[in-house]
């Protein structure tokens, strides 16, 4: 999809690419426990004593879990295991109270799928490729430690431990930091679609293990790296740079890369290594004797499937068919954020193109201004729609809509309640303004003469002229005919 | 497969057990007499056998998703070695 090579002394490297995402579930209570997902709570208040792995405590894992990673999984057509198993992965750390992280190694609930990326989403023709995933496994998240609070200790709060996590593995299929970037925002959108994950990376829901290697274009893959734990698109992509890079040099000045695990710190702008101990991979994974196995049945599988929304390749495709143009159809279904503003603003009843148009130009820029993002617009869609209406059934022209939004957004009042109050309705009164383009026309002999040898251009002088006179509230098909009449 | 006293103490030390030269030596033979006793299991044929996932044949249960657990902070942090304010103590640990 896009050419990136790194030049070294002995000539072009590729880099190859693969993305551990770990993105959390969005649910009401914990994996296995139903004590509160709720962020930003007291240290330590979203836990249960299951979550603080206390003797003898039992998991049960959480339906809505699982039905949010099958539904994932149906979003990027990927294969649907129904017989899936929860595996122990044992490590001690102090993050981690179980001694072992209940995941999902050797059969995951969701196999082999793929998702279209696009190098920019908003562009229509921005070339598209296809990244394999391999696969979807559900897990437990850990807790958090605090290492700045106490000379001699570090601090843990276990409100994290046991949250539901979906890692999301792909293919090492990307081949530039811009791919990756894309990779993730399209990821990132297909969740918020389906509603499995709020794509927060600021606040942790979503983040990357990122895994670069390099190589001659087209050789044998080379030693990878892992990245772990890159909270943004902006920071993995210089992650990745940074690390590309940092592969080449050293293969190029005689060295090995070492697969090993390195944190990116994002003040430096560089990667380095994990300070671990070399045996802290060997996890000792086994199946899970606390829990039998993940057994999906048609009737789940059918209710995960009717409650996919309309996802975002499908729903570009359907507003193009509406009239959008290519180019807003992109942009209005980027985000789903966007993409359900414009669907209630749709639903009532505003005419697609007009409202696509309106959304993109008027409310955009708008907001824009406010520094306000779509879910904060003063404006609702039920607003946006009556303003829309009263344009297209002739009551206010175009003009005077913009001037009516200005208020609705300082206001928060109606359309109609600031047209009434205001006066604005536009006038089809031939008469007023038949008498103003005779005004006009007296006044400006010498353009009409002008008009009149030829000059068309000079049409719009007049219109603007007899709109300016009429305050903005003619109806501008009405004056365009008059003017025509009149000017024979 | 049989282990030998280097795998035993790196297994050890994976699951932070103190074992003493000793007991090691002794964890030696009895894991691979089990060891041992696995790999016969090895010899039966169970071509076309589903894998057994419990004694009861039984269905995992699952939750619905609602929160009707935790807030209860000073339970789960009573038997804490080092408990400061809200949070467990540890040793510090940083990468």
């Amino acid at each position: 999809m896009s050419e990136y090579r790194i030049q070294g002394n002995t000539g072009e490297w590729e880099v190859v690419i693969g993305l551990e995402v770990h993105a959390q579930v969005t649910s009401e209570s914990k994996l296995f426990s139903s004590s509160s997902t709720g962020f930003g709570a007291e240290p330590n208040s979203h836990v249960s004593l299951v979550d603080a792995a206390m003797p003898g405590m039992l998991p049960v894992p959480n339906r809505e879990c699982l039905r949010q990673a099958v539904r994932t999984g149906m979003a990027i057509n990927a294969q649907i295991n129904r017989w899936s198993r929860f595996d122990r992965k044992n490590y001690f750390y102090a993050d981690l109270p179980q001694g072992y992280q209940i995941s999902q190694l050797y059969h995951p609930i969701v196999g082999e799928g793929e998702i279209e990326v696009t190098l920019n989403e908003k562009d229509p023709d921005s070339p598209t490729k296809k990244i394999g995933i391999e696969r979807i496994h559900v897990e437990q998240d850990a807790g958090k430690l605090m290492h700045d609070q106490h000379p001699t200790m570090s601090f843990v709060d276990l409100n994290r431990s046991g949250v539901a996590l979906m890692e999301i593995v792909s293919r090492p299929d990307m081949r530039s930091p811009q791919e990756a970037g894309a990779y993730v925002k399209k990821l990132r959108s297909i969740l918020r679609y389906v509603g499995s994950c709020d794509g927060n990376m600021e606040q942790g829901s979503m983040r990357a293990d990122v895994n670069v290697s390099v190589r001659k274009p087209g050789g044998e893959l080379g030693t990878r790296t892992e990245t772990k734990n890159v909270n943004s698109i902006r920071f993995m992509m210089q992650a990745i740079e940074y690390e590309a890079q940092r592969q080449v040099d050293l293969i190029e000045s005689g060295g090995a890369v070492v697969q090993e695990t390195r944190l990116f710190d994002a003040n430096k702008m560089e990667t380095r290594p994990m300070r671990s101990k070399e045996d802290a991979h060997d996890y000792r994974y086994f199946p899970d004797p606390d829990l039998l196995p993940v057994e999906l049945d048609d009737a789940f599988l059918e209710e995960c499937r009717a409650s996919l929304p309309e996802l975002p390749d499908a729903k570009r495709a359907r507003y193009e068919s509406l009239g959008l143009t290519a180019y807003n159809a992109a942009v209005l279904t980027a985000e789903a954020e966007t993409a359900f503003w414009f669907e209630d603003l749709l639903a009532q009843g505003v005419d697609a193109r007009q409202g696509s148009n309106w959304l993109m130009s008027e409310l955009f820029g708008a907001l824009n201004k406010l520094g306000k993002t779509l879910d904060e617009s003063p404006v609702s869609p039920k607003q946006a729609a009556e303003l829309l209406r009263l344009v297209s059934d002739g009551t206010i022209s175009g003009s005077i809509a913009k001037q009516v939004f200005e208020i609705m957004l300082e206001t928060g009042q109606a359309a109609s309640a600031i047209v009434e109050e205001k006066g604005l309705k536009q006038t089809s009164d031939t008469g007023a303004i038949e008498a103003e383009i005779a005004k006009i026309m007296a006044a400006n002999e010498d353009k009409v003469a002008e008009y009149r040898s030829g000059k068309d251009k000079l049409f719009g002088f007049f219109v603007g002229q007899t709109m300016k006179a009429m305050q903005g509230k003619a109806n501008p098909q009405i004056i365009n005919d008059l003017l025509k009449k009149a000017l024979g | 497969m049989s282990v030998d006293k280097d795998t035993v103490n790196k297994i050890a030390r994976l699951s932070r057990i103190a074992i003493s030269d000793a007991e090691a030596d002794k964890m030696v033979g009895e894991l691979n007499g089990i060891l041992a006793w696995v790999e016969q299991l090895g010899e039966v044929n169970v071509t076309g056998v589903e894998p057994m996932t419990a004694v009861i044949s039984n269905t995992l249960r699952l939750r619905d998703d609602v929160v009707t657990d935790g807030d209860v902070r000073d339970k789960v942090l009573a038997n804490a070695p080092a408990k400061e304010g809200s949070f467990f103590g540890v040793p510090k640990v940083i990468e």
